[in-house]
Protein backbone atom coordinates (compact mmCIF):
# COMPACT_ATOMS: atom_id res chain seq x y z
CA UNK A 1 0.00 0.00 0.00
CA UNK A 2 1.72 3.01 1.37
CA UNK A 3 5.68 3.22 1.93
CA UNK A 4 5.72 3.46 5.78
CA UNK A 5 9.42 5.47 5.58
CA UNK A 6 7.31 7.88 3.36
CA UNK A 7 4.41 7.89 6.39
CA UNK A 8 6.83 8.29 8.80
CA UNK A 9 8.82 11.45 7.06
CA UNK A 10 5.52 12.98 6.31
CA UNK A 11 4.83 12.90 9.96
CA UNK A 12 8.25 13.56 11.25
CA UNK A 13 7.48 16.68 9.38
CA UNK A 14 3.78 17.26 10.08
CA UNK A 15 4.88 17.29 14.06
CA UNK A 16 7.85 19.42 13.05
CA UNK A 17 5.68 22.05 11.13
CA UNK A 18 3.30 21.74 14.05
CA UNK A 19 5.09 22.63 16.64
CA UNK A 20 7.17 25.40 15.41
CA UNK A 21 4.04 26.91 13.87
CA UNK A 22 2.51 26.51 17.06
CA UNK A 23 5.34 27.83 19.58
CA UNK A 24 6.88 30.66 17.34
CA UNK A 25 4.05 31.69 15.08
CA UNK A 26 6.46 31.06 12.15
CA UNK A 27 8.28 28.62 10.94
CA UNK A 28 11.59 28.40 11.94
CA UNK A 29 13.10 26.89 8.86
CA UNK A 30 11.29 29.96 6.88
CA UNK A 31 13.72 32.28 8.74
CA UNK A 32 17.05 30.70 7.72
CA UNK A 33 19.42 31.72 4.58
CA UNK A 34 19.07 34.88 2.82
CA UNK A 35 15.45 35.84 2.91
CA UNK A 36 15.07 36.09 6.52
CA UNK A 37 14.80 39.71 6.62
CA UNK A 38 11.88 39.64 3.74
CA UNK A 39 10.31 36.94 4.71
CA UNK A 40 9.86 38.06 9.15
CA UNK A 41 9.37 41.56 7.30
CA UNK A 42 5.56 39.88 5.23
CA UNK A 43 4.85 37.92 8.59
CA UNK A 44 4.55 41.20 10.81
CA UNK A 45 2.85 42.96 7.71
CA UNK A 46 0.14 39.85 7.40
CA UNK A 47 0.02 40.03 11.30
CA UNK A 48 -0.63 43.84 11.41
CA UNK A 49 -3.44 43.53 9.04
CA UNK A 50 -5.08 40.92 10.80
CA UNK A 51 -4.14 41.66 14.00
CA UNK A 52 -4.30 37.71 14.89
CA UNK A 53 -0.99 36.34 15.96
CA UNK A 54 -0.58 32.27 15.77
CA UNK A 55 -1.88 29.67 14.40
CA UNK A 56 -5.57 30.47 13.24
CA UNK A 57 -6.54 26.96 13.83
CA UNK A 58 -6.44 27.74 17.74
CA UNK A 59 -8.08 31.11 17.94
CA UNK A 60 -11.41 30.16 19.47
CA UNK A 61 -13.04 32.88 18.71
CA UNK A 62 -13.78 31.11 15.24
CA UNK A 63 -14.80 27.55 16.64
CA UNK A 64 -18.71 28.53 17.27
CA UNK A 65 -19.07 29.31 13.98
CA UNK A 66 -16.93 26.21 12.81
CA UNK A 67 -18.97 23.96 14.87
CA UNK A 68 -22.16 25.66 13.73
CA UNK A 69 -21.94 25.14 9.85
CA UNK A 70 -20.00 21.97 10.52
CA UNK A 71 -23.48 20.68 12.31
CA UNK A 72 -25.52 22.17 9.44
CA UNK A 73 -23.41 21.08 6.30
CA UNK A 74 -22.71 17.71 7.73
CA UNK A 75 -26.33 16.74 9.37
CA UNK A 76 -27.80 18.02 5.70
CA UNK A 77 -25.20 15.80 3.92
CA UNK A 78 -25.96 12.70 6.24
CA UNK A 79 -30.04 13.49 5.96
CA UNK A 80 -29.39 13.71 2.05
CA UNK A 81 -26.94 11.12 1.47
CA UNK A 82 -29.56 8.42 4.14
CA UNK A 83 -32.57 9.84 2.36
CA UNK A 84 -31.95 10.51 -1.38
CA UNK A 85 -28.38 9.57 -2.51
CA UNK A 86 -27.12 6.08 -0.93
CA UNK A 87 -30.56 4.58 -2.12
CA UNK A 88 -30.25 5.42 -5.36
CA UNK A 89 -27.18 4.38 -6.00
CA UNK A 90 -27.75 0.81 -4.06
CA UNK A 91 -31.06 0.36 -5.84
CA UNK A 92 -28.52 0.50 -9.27
CA UNK A 93 -26.11 -1.56 -8.17
CA UNK A 94 -28.84 -4.18 -6.86
CA UNK A 95 -30.97 -3.85 -10.17
CA UNK A 96 -27.42 -4.58 -11.76
CA UNK A 97 -27.09 -7.63 -9.53
CA UNK A 98 -30.62 -8.54 -10.40
CA UNK A 99 -30.57 -8.29 -13.69
CA UNK A 100 -27.05 -10.51 -14.16
CA UNK A 101 -28.27 -13.27 -12.14
CA UNK A 102 -31.18 -12.90 -13.62
CA UNK A 103 -29.38 -13.37 -17.07
CA UNK A 104 -27.66 -16.18 -15.44
CA UNK A 105 -30.65 -18.07 -14.32
CA UNK A 106 -32.41 -17.88 -18.17
CA UNK A 107 -29.21 -18.77 -19.58
CA UNK A 108 -28.84 -21.81 -17.04
CA UNK A 109 -32.85 -22.39 -17.81
CA UNK A 110 -32.05 -22.20 -21.88
CA UNK A 111 -29.11 -24.63 -21.49
CA UNK A 112 -31.03 -27.20 -20.02
CA UNK A 113 -33.75 -26.53 -22.22
CA UNK A 114 -31.20 -27.13 -24.94
CA UNK A 115 -29.94 -30.30 -23.45
CA UNK A 116 -33.62 -31.85 -23.53
CA UNK A 117 -34.27 -31.33 -27.29
CA UNK A 118 -30.48 -32.68 -28.03
CA UNK A 119 -31.17 -35.39 -26.29
CA UNK A 120 -34.78 -35.79 -27.34
CA UNK A 121 -33.60 -35.40 -31.05
CA UNK A 122 -30.68 -37.94 -30.37
CA UNK A 123 -33.25 -40.22 -29.34
CA UNK A 124 -35.46 -39.92 -32.30
CA UNK A 125 -32.77 -40.58 -34.62
CA UNK A 126 -31.64 -43.36 -32.37
CA UNK A 127 -35.75 -44.77 -32.99
CA UNK A 128 -35.86 -43.87 -36.39
CA UNK A 129 -32.54 -45.59 -37.55
CA UNK A 130 -33.71 -49.05 -35.78
CA UNK A 131 -37.11 -48.21 -37.31
CA UNK A 132 -35.50 -48.18 -41.01
CA UNK A 133 -33.31 -50.95 -39.84
CA UNK A 134 -36.74 -52.98 -39.26
CA UNK A 135 -38.18 -52.13 -41.66
CA UNK A 136 -35.20 -53.01 -44.40
CA UNK A 137 -34.87 -55.97 -42.63
CA UNK A 138 -38.50 -56.84 -42.94
CA UNK A 139 -38.96 -55.67 -46.51
CA UNK A 140 -36.22 -57.66 -47.63
CA UNK A 141 -37.50 -60.96 -45.85
CA UNK A 142 -40.94 -60.22 -47.52
CA UNK A 143 -39.28 -59.96 -51.03
CA UNK A 144 -36.93 -62.91 -50.40
CA UNK A 145 -40.11 -65.24 -49.71
CA UNK A 146 -42.13 -63.37 -52.85
CA UNK A 147 -38.48 -64.15 -54.78
CA UNK A 148 -38.66 -67.86 -54.00
CA UNK A 149 -42.18 -68.11 -54.48
CA UNK A 150 -42.29 -66.55 -57.56
CA UNK A 151 -39.44 -68.80 -58.49
CA UNK A 152 -41.52 -71.98 -56.87
CA UNK A 153 -44.36 -70.83 -59.00
CA UNK A 154 -42.25 -70.55 -62.28
CA UNK A 155 -40.38 -73.73 -61.81
CA UNK A 156 -44.17 -75.61 -61.20
CA UNK A 157 -45.33 -73.81 -64.34
CA UNK A 158 -42.62 -75.16 -66.45
CA UNK A 159 -42.40 -78.35 -65.21
CA UNK A 160 -45.94 -78.70 -66.19
CA UNK A 161 -45.39 -77.55 -69.29
CA UNK A 162 -42.78 -79.73 -69.94
CA UNK A 163 -45.26 -83.19 -69.00
CA UNK A 164 -47.89 -81.18 -71.00
CA UNK A 165 -45.40 -81.00 -73.81
CA UNK A 166 -43.90 -84.54 -73.36
CA UNK A 167 -47.67 -85.79 -73.43
CA UNK A 168 -48.63 -84.13 -76.15
CA UNK A 169 -45.24 -85.64 -78.15
CA UNK A 170 -46.37 -89.01 -76.70
CA UNK A 171 -49.06 -88.89 -77.93
CA UNK A 172 -48.43 -87.53 -81.36
CA UNK A 173 -45.46 -89.96 -81.75
CA UNK A 174 -48.30 -93.15 -80.95
CA UNK A 175 -50.49 -91.59 -83.67
CA UNK A 176 -47.54 -91.08 -85.97
CA UNK A 177 -46.43 -94.80 -85.12
CA UNK A 178 -50.04 -95.76 -85.93
CA UNK A 179 -50.08 -93.82 -89.17
CA UNK A 180 -46.83 -95.46 -89.87
CA UNK A 181 -48.31 -99.21 -89.43
CA UNK A 182 -51.30 -98.30 -91.60
CA UNK A 183 -48.51 -97.31 -94.21
CA UNK A 184 -46.69 -99.72 -94.02
CA UNK A 185 -49.49 -102.33 -94.42
CA UNK A 186 -50.74 -100.72 -97.21
CA UNK A 187 -46.85 -100.42 -98.47
CA UNK A 188 -46.42 -104.56 -98.23
CA UNK A 189 -49.91 -104.95 -99.82
CA UNK A 190 -49.07 -103.20 -102.59
CA UNK A 191 -45.49 -104.48 -102.91
CA UNK A 192 -46.73 -108.04 -102.35
CA UNK A 193 -49.40 -107.37 -104.83
CA UNK A 194 -47.21 -106.06 -107.63
CA UNK A 195 -44.69 -108.98 -106.54
CA UNK A 196 -47.32 -112.03 -106.60
CA UNK A 197 -49.66 -110.63 -108.62
CA UNK A 198 -51.81 -111.73 -105.52
CA UNK A 199 -53.48 -109.63 -103.19
CA UNK A 200 -52.39 -111.00 -99.80
CA UNK A 201 -55.46 -110.97 -96.85
CA UNK A 202 -55.40 -107.83 -94.79
CA UNK A 203 -55.11 -110.11 -91.56
CA UNK A 204 -52.07 -111.53 -92.90
CA UNK A 205 -50.07 -108.35 -93.81
CA UNK A 206 -51.16 -106.99 -90.54
CA UNK A 207 -49.31 -109.98 -88.66
CA UNK A 208 -46.15 -109.07 -90.76
CA UNK A 209 -46.22 -105.41 -90.00
CA UNK A 210 -46.56 -106.08 -86.40
CA UNK A 211 -43.76 -108.60 -86.65
CA UNK A 212 -41.56 -106.39 -88.34
CA UNK A 213 -42.28 -103.55 -86.24
CA UNK A 214 -41.43 -105.27 -83.14
CA UNK A 215 -38.11 -106.53 -84.35
CA UNK A 216 -37.81 -103.06 -84.94
CA UNK A 217 -38.24 -101.54 -81.99
CA UNK B 1 2.25 38.85 -2.28
CA UNK B 2 0.76 36.99 1.42
CA UNK B 3 4.62 34.36 2.06
CA UNK B 4 2.74 33.87 5.54
CA UNK B 5 2.63 29.92 5.12
CA UNK B 6 -0.68 30.31 7.73
CA UNK B 7 -2.26 33.09 6.34
CA UNK B 8 -4.09 29.95 4.43
CA UNK B 9 -5.88 28.73 7.13
CA UNK B 10 -7.40 31.91 8.78
CA UNK B 11 -10.58 31.94 9.00
CA UNK B 12 -12.52 34.76 7.18
CA UNK B 13 -15.84 36.01 7.42
CA UNK B 14 -18.21 35.96 4.29
CA UNK B 15 -21.91 36.71 5.79
CA UNK B 16 -21.42 37.87 9.81
CA UNK B 17 -24.09 36.20 12.00
CA UNK B 18 -24.82 36.06 15.45
CA UNK B 19 -27.06 33.68 17.42
CA UNK B 20 -27.94 33.60 21.20
CA UNK B 21 -24.70 35.52 21.76
CA UNK B 22 -22.67 33.41 19.26
CA UNK B 23 -20.69 34.29 16.41
CA UNK B 24 -21.72 32.10 13.86
CA UNK B 25 -21.20 33.64 10.99
CA UNK B 26 -20.47 32.39 7.55
CA UNK B 27 -16.77 32.18 6.88
CA UNK B 28 -14.64 30.31 4.20
CA UNK B 29 -14.44 27.71 6.05
CA UNK B 30 -18.56 27.07 6.36
CA UNK B 31 -18.45 27.85 2.13
CA UNK B 32 -15.94 24.93 1.43
CA UNK B 33 -17.82 22.62 3.84
CA UNK B 34 -21.22 23.61 1.78
CA UNK B 35 -19.25 22.79 -1.50
CA UNK B 36 -18.31 19.49 -0.22
CA UNK B 37 -21.54 18.43 1.43
CA UNK B 38 -23.30 19.79 -2.28
CA UNK B 39 -20.48 17.89 -4.31
CA UNK B 40 -21.33 14.66 -2.43
CA UNK B 41 -24.89 14.95 -3.07
CA UNK B 42 -24.64 15.80 -6.36
CA UNK B 43 -22.11 13.15 -6.98
CA UNK B 44 -24.66 10.51 -6.13
CA UNK B 45 -27.49 12.16 -7.47
CA UNK B 46 -26.08 13.29 -10.86
CA UNK B 47 -23.93 9.82 -11.09
CA UNK B 48 -27.46 7.89 -11.04
CA UNK B 49 -29.39 10.13 -12.84
CA UNK B 50 -29.32 8.21 -15.84
CA UNK B 51 -29.59 4.85 -14.13
CA UNK B 52 -27.70 2.86 -16.94
CA UNK B 53 -26.83 -0.94 -16.53
CA UNK B 54 -23.42 0.00 -17.97
CA UNK B 55 -22.38 2.95 -15.96
CA UNK B 56 -21.01 6.18 -17.38
CA UNK B 57 -18.25 7.97 -16.21
CA UNK B 58 -20.23 9.64 -13.28
CA UNK B 59 -21.98 6.87 -12.50
CA UNK B 60 -18.44 4.76 -12.26
CA UNK B 61 -17.21 7.35 -10.02
CA UNK B 62 -20.73 7.59 -7.60
CA UNK B 63 -20.72 3.49 -7.48
CA UNK B 64 -17.16 3.40 -6.87
CA UNK B 65 -17.39 5.58 -3.49
CA UNK B 66 -20.49 3.62 -2.81
CA UNK B 67 -18.97 -0.21 -2.84
CA UNK B 68 -15.61 1.25 -1.63
CA UNK B 69 -16.98 2.44 1.75
CA UNK B 70 -19.68 -0.42 1.45
CA UNK B 71 -16.49 -3.08 1.38
CA UNK B 72 -14.59 -0.82 4.31
CA UNK B 73 -17.79 -0.86 6.68
CA UNK B 74 -18.57 -4.53 5.65
CA UNK B 75 -14.49 -5.91 6.16
CA UNK B 76 -13.93 -3.53 9.31
CA UNK B 77 -16.90 -3.74 10.97
CA UNK B 78 -18.83 -6.64 10.41
CA UNK B 79 -22.05 -7.51 8.29
CA UNK B 80 -24.01 -5.99 12.32
CA UNK B 81 -23.01 -2.64 11.45
CA UNK B 82 -24.93 -1.94 8.07
CA UNK B 83 -26.93 0.19 9.30
CA UNK B 84 -24.33 2.23 10.31
CA UNK B 85 -23.24 2.40 6.74
CA UNK B 86 -24.68 6.03 5.75
CA UNK B 87 -23.38 7.23 8.56
CA UNK B 88 -19.90 5.82 7.90
CA UNK B 89 -20.13 7.03 4.26
CA UNK B 90 -21.22 10.44 5.22
CA UNK B 91 -17.61 10.81 7.23
CA UNK B 92 -15.75 9.34 4.52
CA UNK B 93 -17.46 11.68 1.51
CA UNK B 94 -17.25 14.63 3.86
CA UNK B 95 -13.48 14.49 4.83
CA UNK B 96 -12.46 13.13 1.37
CA UNK B 97 -14.13 15.85 -0.48
CA UNK B 98 -13.34 18.16 2.12
CA UNK B 99 -9.26 17.33 1.75
CA UNK B 100 -9.37 16.68 -1.96
CA UNK B 101 -11.14 20.25 -2.43
CA UNK B 102 -8.38 21.77 -0.22
CA UNK B 103 -5.31 20.92 -2.54
CA UNK B 104 -7.08 23.18 -5.37
CA UNK B 105 -4.87 26.22 -4.90
CA UNK B 106 -6.97 29.30 -3.58
CA UNK B 107 -9.39 27.14 -1.69
CA UNK B 108 -9.74 26.74 2.10
CA UNK B 109 -9.49 23.25 3.59
CA UNK B 110 -11.68 23.10 6.72
CA UNK B 111 -10.66 19.84 7.55
CA UNK B 112 -7.41 21.35 8.50
CA UNK B 113 -8.88 23.28 11.69
CA UNK B 114 -8.93 20.81 14.53
CA UNK B 115 -11.90 21.99 16.24
CA UNK B 116 -14.26 20.85 12.60
CA UNK B 117 -11.91 17.19 12.80
CA UNK B 118 -12.44 17.13 16.91
CA UNK B 119 -16.46 17.80 15.86
CA UNK B 120 -16.28 14.80 13.37
CA UNK B 121 -14.36 13.30 15.69
CA UNK B 122 -16.49 13.02 18.71
CA UNK B 123 -19.22 12.86 17.04
CA UNK B 124 -17.74 9.43 15.96
CA UNK B 125 -16.62 8.86 19.52
CA UNK B 126 -20.55 10.12 20.89
CA UNK B 127 -21.88 7.56 18.57
CA UNK B 128 -20.10 5.07 19.28
CA UNK B 129 -20.63 4.91 23.29
CA UNK B 130 -23.95 5.12 22.08
CA UNK B 131 -24.23 2.05 20.11
CA UNK B 132 -21.89 0.02 22.78
CA UNK B 133 -24.01 1.59 26.01
CA UNK B 134 -27.71 0.50 23.67
CA UNK B 135 -26.80 -2.89 22.65
CA UNK B 136 -24.62 -3.99 25.93
CA UNK B 137 -26.34 -1.71 28.66
CA UNK B 138 -23.89 -1.96 31.45
CA UNK B 139 -22.25 -5.15 30.24
CA UNK B 140 -20.44 -1.95 28.01
CA UNK B 141 -18.09 -1.36 31.10
CA UNK B 142 -16.31 -4.95 30.98
CA UNK B 143 -14.76 -3.40 27.13
CA UNK B 144 -12.42 -2.04 30.00
CA UNK B 145 -11.20 -4.91 31.44
CA UNK B 146 -9.80 -7.36 28.87
CA UNK B 147 -10.98 -10.84 29.38
CA UNK B 148 -8.34 -13.58 30.54
CA UNK B 149 -6.50 -10.63 32.28
CA UNK B 150 -5.57 -11.31 35.73
CA UNK B 151 -7.88 -9.67 37.97
CA UNK B 152 -4.40 -8.31 40.19
CA UNK B 153 -4.03 -6.47 37.22
CA UNK B 154 -7.32 -4.53 37.31
CA UNK B 155 -6.20 -1.15 39.04
CA UNK B 156 -3.90 -1.04 36.58
CA UNK B 157 -5.78 -2.26 32.91
CA UNK B 158 -8.46 -0.44 33.65
CA UNK B 159 -7.18 3.12 34.01
CA UNK B 160 -5.32 1.93 31.06
CA UNK B 161 -8.22 1.42 29.07
CA UNK B 162 -10.06 4.10 29.63
CA UNK B 163 -7.50 6.51 28.95
CA UNK B 164 -6.90 5.05 25.60
CA UNK B 165 -10.68 5.23 24.76
CA UNK B 166 -11.39 8.81 25.47
CA UNK B 167 -7.97 9.38 24.08
CA UNK B 168 -9.61 8.13 20.50
CA UNK B 169 -11.66 11.14 19.26
CA UNK B 170 -8.40 13.15 20.40
CA UNK B 171 -5.86 11.10 18.34
CA UNK B 172 -8.66 10.85 15.78
CA UNK B 173 -9.14 14.36 15.19
CA UNK B 174 -5.62 15.30 16.02
CA UNK B 175 -3.92 12.91 12.68
CA UNK B 176 -6.27 14.53 10.52
CA UNK B 177 -5.92 18.02 11.18
CA UNK B 178 -1.96 17.71 11.73
CA UNK B 179 -1.63 16.00 8.37
CA UNK B 180 -3.74 18.40 5.98
CA UNK B 181 -2.09 21.40 7.85
CA UNK B 182 1.45 19.88 7.85
CA UNK B 183 1.09 18.97 4.24
CA UNK B 184 -0.63 22.87 3.69
CA UNK B 185 1.80 24.98 5.12
CA UNK B 186 5.17 22.90 3.77
CA UNK B 187 3.34 23.35 -0.16
CA UNK B 188 3.08 27.03 1.27
CA UNK B 189 6.78 27.51 2.48
CA UNK B 190 7.96 26.07 -0.56
CA UNK B 191 6.44 27.98 -2.85
CA UNK B 192 7.45 30.89 -0.63
CA UNK B 193 10.56 29.99 -0.92
CA UNK B 194 10.12 30.82 -4.73
CA UNK B 195 8.66 34.34 -4.08
CA UNK B 196 11.48 35.43 -1.74
CA UNK B 197 14.20 34.25 -3.99
CA UNK B 198 13.06 36.56 -6.67
CA UNK B 199 12.67 39.32 -4.05
CA UNK B 200 15.98 38.73 -3.07
CA UNK B 201 18.40 37.54 -5.67
CA UNK B 202 16.82 38.84 -8.96
CA UNK B 203 17.86 36.83 -11.82
CA UNK B 204 19.18 34.32 -9.79
CA UNK B 205 16.77 34.44 -7.92
CA UNK B 206 14.32 33.07 -10.87
CA UNK B 207 16.55 30.13 -11.28
CA UNK B 208 17.28 28.98 -8.31
CA UNK B 209 13.93 29.75 -7.20
CA UNK B 210 12.61 26.75 -9.86
CA UNK B 211 13.98 24.08 -7.05
CA UNK B 212 11.41 24.94 -4.69
CA UNK B 213 8.62 24.72 -7.33
CA UNK B 214 9.75 21.59 -8.37
CA UNK B 215 9.62 19.87 -5.36
CA UNK B 216 6.31 21.51 -4.66
CA UNK B 217 4.94 19.47 -8.25
CA UNK B 218 6.11 16.23 -6.16
CA UNK B 219 4.67 17.43 -2.77
CA UNK B 220 1.14 17.85 -4.79
CA UNK B 221 0.88 14.63 -5.95
CA UNK B 222 2.12 13.39 -2.44
CA UNK B 223 -0.68 15.36 -0.96
CA UNK B 224 -3.15 14.40 -3.12
CA UNK B 225 -2.49 10.78 -1.34
CA UNK B 226 -2.71 12.30 1.66
CA UNK B 227 -5.64 13.71 1.53
CA UNK B 228 -7.01 10.31 0.31
CA UNK B 229 -5.19 8.40 2.54
CA UNK B 230 -6.33 10.28 5.81
CA UNK B 231 -9.84 10.43 4.74
CA UNK B 232 -9.31 6.81 4.66
CA UNK B 233 -7.58 6.23 8.04
CA UNK B 234 -10.63 8.42 9.70
CA UNK B 235 -13.08 6.40 8.04
CA UNK B 236 -11.48 2.41 8.59
CA UNK B 237 -10.55 3.76 12.43
CA UNK B 238 -14.74 5.01 12.70
CA UNK B 239 -15.05 1.51 11.33
CA UNK B 240 -12.72 -0.28 13.83
CA UNK B 241 -14.56 1.34 16.93
CA UNK B 242 -18.16 0.70 15.52
CA UNK B 243 -17.18 -3.11 15.42
CA UNK B 244 -15.34 -2.55 19.16
CA UNK B 245 -19.31 -0.85 20.10
CA UNK B 246 -20.92 -4.07 18.24
CA UNK B 247 -18.47 -7.30 19.67
CA UNK B 248 -16.55 -6.02 22.95
CA UNK B 249 -13.75 -7.47 21.51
Amino acid sequence: MVNPRLMVWLKGLAAAAVLTVALGGTPSFAQTGEETAHATDSVEQEAGVHEEKGLPQLNTKTFASQIFWLAITFGTLYVLVTKVGLPRVGAVLEAREAKISGDLDKATQLKAETDAIVAAYEKAVAEARAGAHKLLNETAATADAAAAKRTADVVAGLAAKQKEAEARIEGQKQTALANVRAVAAEAAAAAVAKLAGVSPDQAGVDGAVDAALKERA
Amino acid sequence: MATDPLHQFRIEQIVPLHLAGHDVSFTNSSLYMVVAAVLVTGLLVAGTASRALVPGRLQSVAELLYEFVSGMVRDNAGAQARPYFPLVFSIFAFVLFGNMIGMIPGTFTFTSHIIVTFTLAALVFVFVTLVALIRHGFHFFSFFFPSGAPIALAPILIPIEIISYLMRPVSLSIRLFANMMAGHTMLKVFAGFTITMIGALGAVGWLAGAVPVAINVALIGFEIMVAFLQAYVFTILTCLYIRDAIELH
